[in-house]
């Protein structure tokens, strides 16, 4: 008879320093950010295009070093 | 003889060893690979950090100023944010976004497709193939100031070949349309002619993509009687992805500043019809002289263009891992 043990399962990192999910969204951000750049539906969207630009790409640069 | 030389020789060396300060000798031989390592990428970083990153972080800081170039001596003074509102507010300035936009869009679009089947039909290797890649290869290799010049002429209405070679298959009069004169035409003369400069580029790296593909992969669909249809859709477009992404990116990043050819062609008129962000964005700093302004609104443009290529890069690992 095996005696068989299954290794203990790691504790899951909390939402916010996942890296798979928060790169998604920072993608999203930065891809929101470009599309409101460049429309020309709103000039609203347009004058807070960088804020969400600038949130997505920092957002991005610091999630893309958490570990896989 | 051979035995004196090398004696001289060993006496010219030891002479230089003599000559070496010591501790240069020790400091030298104690190196580690990593220390010379170092040493050889240090001029290089050097470089980098003088003509790349200081310039960087000097249009940062004239982005939060009030700072004009053609008054090197007033008081230079912080202005917060208001550079940055300014720009985001301006609707002229959104204007030439979506003018660029525009551009980007559309002259990617027709040079991956374009681009895309050229290389798949000299990937075929038909007689003479090599002759007509050289021959598709010229326009990317002409400067954009001979190429701009040259499309002027072309678009003349009344001597340019443009006019007539479109007059000859659409029955109207050359003279009857000014392909640079016109608002509604100007943005595609510009577009036709980004697009004749650099579907080569985009074609040279599709074939590059196309002739990475083994051949056994389609030795193998053959075998299972896959259509050229399917293979097409099933093999060649996946395998051929990341080229084709790679050729996206680099043809995007250098679109949106485009800045040559419409200068060439019609300085951005009729109006502002044809008025890019790099056009204004100079008229900005070199015309207004509101140098402060134009940093931010430069800041602005590498920030989306720097976002856009970090996604598109994790887009592109993406596809690689596949």
């Amino acid at each position: 008879m095996t005696n068989e043990t299954t290794p203990p399962a790691k504790p899951k990192r909390p939402f916010f320093l996942r890296r798979g999910p928060m790169e998604n969204i920072a993608t999203a951000l930065i891809a929101v950010g470009f599309l409101m750049l460049f429309q020309p539906f709103a000039l609203v969207l347009y004058t807070y295009s960088l804020v969400t630009l600038l949130a997505g790409t920092v957002m991005f640069i610091i999630v893309s070093k958490f570990p896989e | 003889m051979t035995d004196n030389n090398t004696t001289l020789l060993d006496k010219a060396a030891e002479k230089a060893v003599r000559a070496t300060p010591v501790p240069l000798v020790y400091r030298v031989r104690g190196l580690s690979d990593r220390s010379i390592a170092w040493l050889f990428i240090l001029p290089t970083i050097v470089l980098l950090l003088a003509i790349n990153i200081f310039p960087l972080i000097w249009a940062v800081y004239l982005s939060f100023t009030n700072f004009r170039a053609n008054r090197p001596n007033a008081e230079i003074e912080g202005v917060g944010f208001s550079n940055y509102q300014r720009v985001l507010t301006d609707p002229d300035i959104w204007q030439a976004m979506q003018t660029t936009a525009h551009f980007v869009f559309w002259t990617i679009l027709l040079q991956m497709l374009i681009g895309f089947a050229l290389a798949y039909l000299i990937d075929r290797k038909f007689r003479g193939h090599a002759f007509w890649t050289t021959v598709i290869l010229i326009p990317m290799m002409l400067s954009p100031a001979v190429v701009g010049n040259f499309w002027r002429f072309l678009y003349q209405p009344q001597i340019g070949l443009f006019n007539y070679v479109y007059a000859f298959f659409t029955g109207v009069e050359p003279s009857s349309f000014q392909m640079l004169g016109s608002v509604t035409l100007s943005p595609w003369a510009i577009i036709i002619v980004d697009t004749w400069m650099w579907t080569p580029y985009v074609m040279l790296i599709c074939l590059a993509g196309l002739r990475s593909i083994p051949d056994y992969i389609y030795e193998a669909a053959e075998v299972d009687r896959a259509s050229a249809w399917r293979q097409f859709w099933s093999i060649t477009v996946p395998m051929a992805l990341p080229f084709i992404m790679l050729a996206v990116l680099f043809r995007a990043i250098e679109n949106f500043k485009m800045f040559d050819m419409v200068v060439l062609l019609t300085g951005g008129g009729p109006g502002s019809t044809t008025e890019v962000a790099s056009i204004t964005l100079k008229r900005e700093a070199f015309e207004s002289w509101r140098t402060g302004r134009a940093s931010a609104f430069a800041i602005i443009l590498f920030v989306a263009v720097f976002g856009l290529a970090n996604i598109y890069v994790k887009a592109l690992n993406r596809v690689k891992q596949r």
